[in-house]
């Protein structure tokens, strides 16, 4: 298998605080790859660092087979991120999203086409298209999210906690778009709070403190663990944790 | 009670937090008080002329020294040719020329009679009126000394006294105008952005769904701002105490008393634009761009109010700025008691009623 | 090339779906276009005057009258004594007071000399020197009068007389608008350009959405272009509508020097101030501050612009200062080129310190903005 992500101790210092401590994993091609911990762990500092979004200041990093420091323009041909907070322009429709994220990832006008036809259709979106993306309900927001960071079939697309404050039944569907766009090839980190969410992963690594206290697949964790269910295995490693609020 | 007071301390917390927003706040003041005191002024000095002297005799010379002393004028070097002058002027270097015809001081002496030309540059005309006028008061200054020598029978003399302002210090009139305008945009400024940022986050309907009067959620967001403008009052008066020499000449008790109804008047201003927009960005551009201009302008210090056309003297009844103003003078410089600032008073404070009247209205149209 | 032109759509997209944002871009500063140099007037006249006669004689009567005709001067009150008078000060109904004492007429023509006493409020100093000096000149010719009509002496040329010949140039009929309405467009137009541009950035990075633009692989000078492009296109059209619309056929001001310089210098004025608001927008964490921070300079900027008070009677620390600021110069090129017909040559320097400013100002904004943290 293919190694699309490689962290060797990867560390982030803010002045004294450590927000994440060498970190060191992989992640292979076409994985669904579950990113879990307590608030404040230090998940999305690790996230944002692999977008480039923010520098290390220490350890090394590959993403696609780049360098995190000197090619972050290269990683970002290569990735799409989807962050916690939603971020398309609630100013413009549905189309115009679609079309200025295409075009700024390089899409050809007729690839644009093609491409935003297919998603709407395929998102049930067709009676919305021209509507503005601020007067949707927030599970057509993040659906819509998802398929705009996939737009340009990325190697790796990163999602920060996608689903926080969605029903049930939009959760499933968005973990089916995210089935499909593995099914493509395309890597996916994924951060949750949801322990179900992280039974859907292939393989999960825990944060506790800056550190990754384990990574396996769901199965093998709760074997180790003696543990039911991931909640379990989630409380086992995240009670002796200082930092959670 | 208690539970607004909860409210207020929220309100103070977000404020304070914010330090370059505070350092912006409290810096203001501060940096205006000392150029209006320092650096601004209507006056002219130093205004940049050239002399052109075909005359080059006694009298000529006298005058072109008056000029020298004078601290009106900075003579530059002397031009000649008609088409220097006006290069001069194109490029901005000159703002007046006068020129002394040959003979000059012959005419003077034996015809009684001679003439000076003064070209200016008038596409500044309060400049070009106010310079012609030093220059032909230099020269009428030098007349009168030539006539004194010939002892004139009927003389009238005048004896002018300068009230509330002797030294004609240029800051007794610019300080109130500087604490109304820093008050007013201050004020109007962050509350206005306070509760359209509340809205627009939606933490708003958070504060709406308590169970406090809501009205009461919307007015405590204007209590820090009512405590820091207090503060930058003070600051002002004291810079301009001390560092100025400006006298508080009347009561200082009521000084504050008036001044907090004005920022009181300001914040529910700043409400009022607060509840009509819906972002941020519409909220800060009407209070910046539709309300800084207009204020310095029709408070009245810097442009007399009475030149204006009638209608824009109507206009500047609807700005608080200038009763303000009004106020603040006969306090601050003339010493005067409420006597003689009631009725500026009671408009104020008709104004701040009728915003708050317009705002609770408003707001309950929100909330249905 | 393709990016950029995506991000223009998306900016202009937004620009003009903003209802609240349109009508403060085009109408407010249009409107106050329109008034504001009507506001600006410094001219003094219409100095309100009181009057304490207790002389009541022909003579009294014939000076107050020389004054009233003079055109500067309206009587607001006669007042029996002193303390009515300075009430009217006190009031503001009265900028001056004119005493005449008791015996003006007796006394001026038996002792050959008399006193007047004049009070000015001169809170506004500049208001009250000038009244006074406008009072005295009145007074000396009415003194002359008087002395030609007792001495009975040939009329024409008794003393030496200085007379002065003035010419205006550039604004013969010493129109104020003319000078105030480039000044003021210049204003709006900086205004304008700066808030716009900080804001829309800072309110990308509040909403979060530059989040998602900086894991792109859109490139910091593309962003910014992207920015700034739209809102100097604004700012020309806003200048033209000001420009033409209202300071020609409004006003009726005709730019004498080249339209072609006055516009290649408000392109590299607006590249120089967008630089402003993109820096501003580099130290903002939210709108709130980026509008204190512009609120600040801006205030600082406008007040020792030249616009309202004049740069040369200013010490020379703030003489310094004010060329320190980017609108110090706009306004005077503008007022050079308009009203007086300047050419290049005159306003050379001005366009390199302009293209230095604007060199500088984004130069810091790019380096300071970060795609990373």
């Amino acid at each position: 298998m293919d190694t699309v992500i490689h962290t060797d101790k990867l560390t982030k210092r803010f002045g004294d605080f450590i927000a994440a401590n060498e970190i060191t994993f992989e992640v292979y091609q076409g994985e669904i790859f579950g990113f879990l911990g307590a608030n404040g762990a230090g998940k999305t500092t690790a996230m944002r660092m692999l977008c480039g979004l923010s520098t290390p200041s220490s350890g090394t990093a590959t993403i696609a087979g780049f360098d995190i420091y000197k090619e972050t323009e290269k990683i970002k041909k290569n990735i799409g991120y989807m962050s916690q907070k939603f971020s398309l322009y609630e100013d413009l429709t549905v189309l115009e999203n679609i079309r200025f994220f295409g075009g700024i990832y390089g899409l050809s006008d007729k690839q644009i086409k093609e491409k935003s036809g297919q998603l709407i259709e395929s998102l049930g979106m067709k009676g919305e298209a021209k509507k503005m993306v601020g007067s949707l309900p927030l599970g057509w927001k993040q659906k819509l999210s998802f398929s705009v960071a996939i737009l340009h079939e990325p190697k790796i697309v990163f999602l920060d906690e996608p689903t926080g404050g969605v029903d049930p039944v939009t959760r499933r569907q968005f973990w089916d778009l995210i089935y499909e766009a593995a099914g493509n090839g395309i890597t996916v980190f994924v951060t949750t709070h949801y322990m179900d969410e992280a039974e859907y992963c292939n393989r999960i690594s825990m944060m506790v403190d800056g550190e990754i206290k384990a990574l396996d697949t769901p199965a093998k964790l709760k074997q180790r663990y003696s543990a039911i269910s991931m909640d379990e295995v989630f409380y086992e490693l995240a009670r002796g944790a200082k930092r959670s609020e | 009670m208690n539970n607004i007071s909860i409210f207020i301390k929220k309100e103070f917390l977000h404020v304070f937090r914010d330090r370059k927003t505070l350092l912006m706040l409290f810096g203001l003041p501060i940096v205006q008080i000392i150029l209006f005191g320092f650096a601004l002024t209507n006056e002219i000095k130093n205004a940049k002329i050239v002399v052109c002297d075909y005359a080059k005799d006694a009298a000529s010379k006298q005058i072109i020294g008056k000029l020298q002393a004078s601290q009106q004028f900075e003579i530059q070097n002397a031009l000649l040719s008609h088409n220097q002058i006006e290069a001069a002027f194109k490029n901005g270097k000159i703002k007046m020329a006068i020129i002394f015809p040959a003979n000059f001081n012959n005419d003077l002496l034996h015809q009684n009679k001679a003439q000076v030309q003064l070209i200016t540059d008038a596409s500044d005309p309060n400049t070009a009126t106010t310079i012609s006028g030093y220059a032909s008061q230099i020269l009428m200054d030098y007349q009168n000394e030539l006539m004194q020598l010939q002892n004139l029978p009927y003389q009238i003399h005048t004896e002018m006294r300068m009230i509330y302002n002797p030294e004609l210090k240029a800051a007794v009139n610019f300080v109130p105008g500087v604490m109304s305008l820093i008050l007013l945009l201050v004020c109007v400024l962050m509350t206005s952005v306070a509760i359209v940022k509340e809205k627009e986050i939606g933490t708003m309907e958070i504060l709406l769904v308590s169970p406090f009067n809501p009205f009461l959620v919307i007015v405590s967001k204007a209590v820090p701002y009512l405590a820091l403008s207090l503060i930058n009052l003070t600051v002002i008066l004291l810079l301009s105490v001390f560092v100025l020499g400006m006298p508080i000449n009347g009561s200082v008790l009521l000084l504050y008393a008036v001044s907090t109804l004005f920022i009181i008047t300001a914040l529910s201003l700043g409400l009022l634009i607060s509840n009509s927009t819906a972002s941020q960005q519409a909220a800060m551009l009407i209070s910046l761009m539709g309300m800084l201009v207009p204020s310095i302008l029709f408070t009245g210090f810097m442009f007399p109010l009475e030149n204006m056309p009638y209608p824009l003297q109507l206009v500047s009844h609807i700005i608080p700025a200038k009763w303000y103003y009004i106020i603040v003078k006969s306090i601050m410089v003339k010493g005067l008691g409420f006597s003689a600032i009631w009725k500026e008073t009671l408009i104020l404070l008709g104004m701040t009623l009728v915003l708050l009247v317009v705002n609770i209205k408003k707001f309950k149209i929100r909330l249905t | 090339m393709r990016t950029l032109k995506f991000l223009l759509h998306k900016e202009f997209k937004q620009i003009f779906r903003n209802k609240a944002l349109l009508p403060m871009l085009f109408v407010v500063p249009i409107m106050q276009l329109l008034i504001l140099p009507l506001a600006a007037d410094y001219e003094i006249k219409n100095i309100n005057i009181t009057v304490v006669d207790y002389d009541h004689s022909t003579y009294s009567q014939k000076l107050i009258s020389k004054i009233i005709a003079s055109g500067y001067f309206k009587l607001a009150n006669y007042a029996k004594g002193f303390n009515g008078a300075f009430d009217d000060i006190e009031n503001d109904r009265a900028d001056l007071i004119l005493e005449i004492p008791q015996g003006f007429e007796r006394n001026l023509i038996r002792e050959d000399e008399q006193q007047l006493y004049i009070a000015v409020n001169a809170i506004n100093g500049v208001k009250a020197s000038l009244g006074g000096t406008y009072l005295n000149r009145i007074i000396a010719d009415y003194n002359a009068d008087v002395r030609v009509e007792w001495v009975q002496m040939p009329r024409f040329h008794l003393f030496p007389t200085i007379e002065t010949v003035s010419a205006n140039w550039f604004n013969p009929t010493m129109n104020y608008r003319f000078y105030m309405v480039p000044g003021i467009l210049a204003l709006l137009v900086t205004m304008i350009g700066a808030y716009m541009c900080a804001l829309n950035i800072v309110k990308e990075k509040e909403v979060g959405t530059i989040e998602q633009i900086n894991v792109t692989p859109i490139k910091k000078y593309q962003f910014i272009l992207g920015k700034l492009i739209p809102f100097w296109l604004i700012g020309v059209v806003v200048f033209s509508i000001g420009l033409f619309g209202i300071g020609w056929l409004v006003y009726g001001i005709v730019p004498i020097g080249s339209l072609f310089l006055l516009y290649a210098y408000l392109s590299v004025y607006l590249i120089a101030v967008l630089g402003l608001g993109l820096l501003i927008s580099t130290y903002a964490e939210t709108q709130q501050q980026a509008m204190s921070i512009a609120f600040f300079f801006m205030m600082i900027f406008i007040l020792m612009s030249g616009l309202f008070t004049p740069i040369d009677s200013m010490p020379k620390w703030a003489y310094v200062m004010t060329q320190f600021s980017p609108i110090t110069y706009f306004i005077e090129v503008m007022r050079m080129i308009v009203l007086k017909g300047s050419e290049f040559s005159d306003v050379k320097i001005h366009f390199l310190i302009m293209i230095g400013f604007a060199v500088f100002l984004n130069g810091w904004a790019i380096y300071n903005y970060k795609k990373t943290s």
